[in-house]
């Protein structure tokens, strides 16, 4: 655990008075000026904004107004959720200058509780990566060690909190971008259930699997960020139609009794330090007084590629709006589809391209069956493989990602490769299902190794009470 | 087919005529399909905008009920079955497409299955009536025949953008083009008759695309094109015409026809090519992830089925049945379509004479909406004094003029402050001979069987009765005395 203050610690001070939000503001923005311009975390600080509603937070204070749960704790946001009048630019040049008519709903609640917002973070371009090294305002650098990757694609929100920039920040996941980041940065990071958290606001990358979750030092902050973000919003057909779950009051349950699943089939690929901390996970929770039962995910081979079919189809048909003729870049030319391409074409970065082929070809007629449509089935027999786990065991653990945090460069070249970094991840999206990685130990060179807490549809409150046993036994 | 058909369509014997009709409606509702922007037609261009409605990034849809409501009225008038569906994705690139896709419905529609009976018992199956978002409104300058490619600049309207339509799509069962007019003009008395749209062609709330083919009878189906741009009923019968007579000449020819899409061009009268098959996109059709299955429940279903008011064919059949009139001539049609057979009805109710209350309103009454000003008892009277004899069809139409201007009146008192009384026979017969005597020129040549100078006798006839004698006497009597 770090030295930063913790949301919960910070919201508790700022409300009764022991500590003015201006004055929370100013350390984290002094870690700022400090580090910043080694880690790039962030594609933009909010400075003055930031000092604004620190004053309106301790205003309020001033007046015994109700601050909210989150009274000036600084919370930074991935720059591809939308806030009202500031840039919002998914690290794409496609979308530079834009600045969004109105705030994401996650936003506009967490403004609602007192939450300061600092800056927007770096992430691979429209989220597409796993490592931050695809944004095309450069990369994040892990503040743990800058010469290691901080994970993605939401590395920039990793890193300001992993570096003390903020207390907490919001990420979005679509196949581990969240969670793979946590681990490698040692912090806790949650995707709740499809459905959970509104993603109105939130640019889509793949719409089916995106979900906004936050990254915190501990289980509690995680909790308490969840808690305020969840819940139903009208603007989201897809959002599930009830309030949010208490996550906080289940903290303290321990795990006596609950069935913790080891994955028998685990995909190979994982390196030994971080099966070692997953064993020592089982473990923990074993001396706790949870039973450990073997279960089977067959279909979990198939997962990846799976992926690698579904999120690029739709991001070809998301992104397909970035056309230059409304907003964002536009590369002027003689005549429509010149002036299309061009600006595609400098607009978007190579990952961003080659899964815009990837997905326009799967949904092409004459392969659609072969490729999209195959996808699909193997999305329902993992379900259904998660389904049968989930009558024997409560929560799942499996290892967040297959190693620590890696050098930069190291699988730049090879896309296979950076693929395979959610390996583990992915198949909790293609489910619908929510996970969190949990901090647990460090392996090679001394870096953080992350657990995944797998868990049903809205199996938050067990999962969580998981997370928490594992934070306790480190 | 019967053989009165080869004739039809300018065609020559042998050959017959093919027609599917597209038809895309803009429902009726207060807001978008997807956003809560207004509806509304003729507002300045891009007032009535949303980060939906121009697909900024993060905006995501959200299904309007009313537009799926409307959509079942159109379904379940159809008599299609109402069952659940899903929304699919048609991904393709123009300027005024927002998000480069339009959220449509595909292999799982709303409405399927139905039909719609045209005059003469032509029953033209109804395949499905799906509902899917409109595009914006582009607007090209410069360059050749106001389209995109060669223009100078462009300008896009997004009010229409998100607009919610209804696509009612036939089966290839219609085989002439007065047909495929009165399918449209049918289907439009419908979804005005159950408030689903205004269906107005000319204002575009109403579109028409028509699937046209030829083959010899007998034969299997034809390759078919595509009419795009047809703006009207009547350019829709004209468009078909000339598209089908353009296959015949290639097909007599020796030529082949290439399935293609084709655009009416009404000032010149003619198609002329606007895509082929190869150039045609590619729409990569997928489930929308934005929006989840829509499943009407039964409950609803009956709930909106039974609130449906008399569709038109319903009710011309009543008002034909009341007045004795042609369940399918103008009379019936017109009065129906404007909603005044209720008011036919409550003439007769008065005591009336139905086949007089059906002609007057027909005549008089277009400038009136379904309620007409005039108390139904006094138009009531005014059939009554017919009947009776007690005044002419030229002079019920005066008094029913001042009748209307004033929103009511006794015709009795109008009729006698005017001085209008019918002549009796023999009085009309003095009349009748003075001006056989007077015009023997005329009268000469109406002998001879000149029809036309019996204007001459008529009109000094009623000039000299005040107009108080009936015409159709007149006539008879003229007739009698010819011996003819």
């Amino acid at each position: 655990m770090s030295d930063f203050g913790t949301v919960a610690s910070i919201a508790a001070d700022v409300a009764s008075g022991r500590a003015s939000a201006r004055a929370i503001l100013e350390q984290h923005l002094v870690r700022i000026d400090t580090r910043e311009g080694e880690v790039h975390a962030f594609n933009l600080v909010m400075r003055e904004r930031a000092l604004e509603s620190a004053a309106e937070i301790d205003d309020r204070v001033k007046r015994g107004d109700n601050p909210g749960r989150l009274a000036g704790v600084p919370v930074a946001l991935k720059d591809n959720m939308c806030t009202r009048g500031v840039d919002t630019t998914c690290s794409s040049r496609i979308l530079e200058g834009w600045k969004p008519p109105y705030d994401a709903t996650a936003v506009k609640k967490l403004a609602a509780e007192g939450a300061v917002f600092i800056g927007k973070t770096n992430l691979d371009e429209f989220a597409m990566g796993s490592s931050t090294e695809n944004s095309a305002f450069g990369p994040t650098r892990n503040p743990l060690d800058t010469s290691r990757v901080p994970g993605g694609s939401s590395g920039g929100s990793a890193a300001a909190v992993a570096a003390g920039f903020a207390a907490g920040s919001l990420g979005s996941d679509t196949g581990g971008s969240i969670r793979q980041p946590a681990a490698l940065c040692g912090l806790v990071g949650v995707k709740p259930t499809y459905g959970l958290v509104s993603r109105y606001g939130l640019v889509a990358f793949a719409s089916s699997l995106d979900q906004i979750g936050p990254f915190t030092h501990t289980v509690e902050d995680a909790a308490i960020l969840t808690e305020v973000i969840a819940g139903h919003d009208p603007m989201d057909s897809t959002s599930i139609p009830q309030p949010a779950p208490d996550l906080v009051g289940v903290l303290g349950a321990g795990v006596k009794g609950l069935r913790i699943g080891r994955v028998a089939d685990l995909p190979k690929g994982a390196d030994p330090d971080v099966l070692a901390r997953l064993d020592a996970a089982f473990d923990a929770l074993a001396e706790a007084g949870a039973t450990i039962v073997d279960v089977r995910l067959p279909s979990l081979s198939f997962a990846l590629t799976a992926y690698y079919l579904i999120a690029p189809a739709e991001a070809s048909s998301n992104l397909a709006r970035y056309d230059g003729v409304r907003y964002g870049k536009r590369v002027a030319a003689g005549d429509i589809n010149t002036m299309y391409a061009d600006t595609r074409e400098s607009g978007f970065g190579d990952e961003v391209k080659r899964r815009i082929m990837l997905g326009t070809y799967a949904l092409s007629a004459g392969y659609y069956d072969a490729y999209y449509g195959k996808a699909l089935k193997v999305r329902r027999l993992i379900a259904d493989d998660f389904a049968r786990a989930y009558a024997d065991a409560d929560v799942i653990l499996t290892p967040t990602s297959p190693s620590v945090a890696f050098r930069f460069g190291s699988k730049t070249d090879d896309p296979l490769a950076m693929y395979l970094c959610d390996i583990f991840t992915i198949p909790t999206n293609l489910a619908g299902h929510p996970a969190m990685s949990v901090p647990f130990g460090t392996g090679q060179d001394g870096m953080p190794v992350g657990v995944q807490v797998l868990a049903p549809t809205l199996g938050e409150a067990t999962m969580f009470r998981a997370a928490a046993e594992l934070e306790r036994a480190v | 087919m019967s053989d009165s058909s080869k004739f039809q369509n300018g065609l020559p014997d042998g050959w017959e005529l093919v027609v599917g009709l597209e038809v895309h409606v803009e429902l009726a509702t207060k807001t978008k399909l997807f956003s809560a922007s207004p509806n509304r037609f003729g507002d300045e261009p891009n007032t009535n905008i949303d980060p939906v409605t121009l697909g900024l990034p993060g905006a995501l849809p959200v299904l309007n009920e009313h537009a799926v409501e409307l959509a079942m009225r159109i379904g379940l008038a159809l008599n299609c079955s109402v069952q659940p569906c899903t929304f699919h994705r048609k991904n393709y690139f123009y300027p005024d497409l927002p998000k480069a896709y339009q959220i449509s419905q595909y292999d799982q529609p709303l409405n399927v299955d139905g039909y719609l009976m045209l005059p003469g018992n032509v029953r033209v199956e109804v395949e499905r009536a799906h509902l899917e978002e409109d595009t914006g409104k582009s607007t090209h300058f410069g360059g050749a025949g106001g389209r995109i490619h060669g223009s100078e600049y462009s300008l896009i309207d997004f009010n229409r953008a998100g607009v919610p339509l209804v696509e009612i799509v036939s089966r290839p069962d219609i085989r002439t083009a007065e047909q495929a007019k009165q399918y449209v003009s049918e289907l439009r008395a419908i979804l005005v008759a159950i408030g689903a749209s205004d269906a107005k062609m000319e204002e575009g709330s109403m579109r028409c695309d028509a699937n046209v083919s030829v083959r010899r009878f007998g034969d299997p189906l034809g390759t078919r094109c595509e009419i795009k741009n047809v703006n009207s009923v009547r350019s829709l019968g004209r468009a078909i015409e000339y598209e089908a007579r353009r296959q015949v000449d290639i097909l007599e020819t020796g030529g082949s026809i290439r399935q293609e899409t084709r655009h009416w061009d009404d000032a010149e009268g003619r198609t002329h090519t606007l895509r082929t098959k190869e150039d045609a996109d590619d729409y990569r059709y997928f489930l929308e992830p934005d929006l989840v299955p829509l499943a009407p429940d039964a409950a609803w279903v009956e709930r909106v089925r039974s609130a449906l008011p008399a569709l038109p064919a319903a009710r011309r059949a009543l008002l034909a049945a009341l007045t004795g009139a042609d369940v399918e001539g103008e009379a019936v049609s017109v009065v129906v379509e404007r909603g005044q057979d209720p008011y036919v009805k409550s003439v007769v109710d008065a005591g009336g004479e139905a086949g007089r209350a059906l002609v007057w309103v027909q005549q008089s009454f277009a400038e009136e909406g379904e309620s007409p000003r005039l108390p139904a008892k006094d138009l009531a009277a005014l059939t009554v004094m017919e009947r009776e004899g007690k005044i002419t069809a030229t002079q019920a139409k005066t008094v029913l003029g001042e009748m209307l201007a004033n929103g009511g009146g006794d015709p009795v008192a109008i009729a006698a402050s005017k001085g209008f009384e019918a002549l009796d026979t023999s009085s009309i017969a003095t009349f009748v001979d003075d001006a056989i005597a007077a015009q023997p020129d005329a009268w000469a040549k109406y002998c001879a069987g000149e029809e036309k100078a019996a204007g001459a006798l008529v009109g000094a006839i009623m000039k000299a009765s005040k107009g108080k004698a009936d015409g159709k006497v007149v006539t008879a009597m003229l007739q009698e005395r010819r011996g003819s």
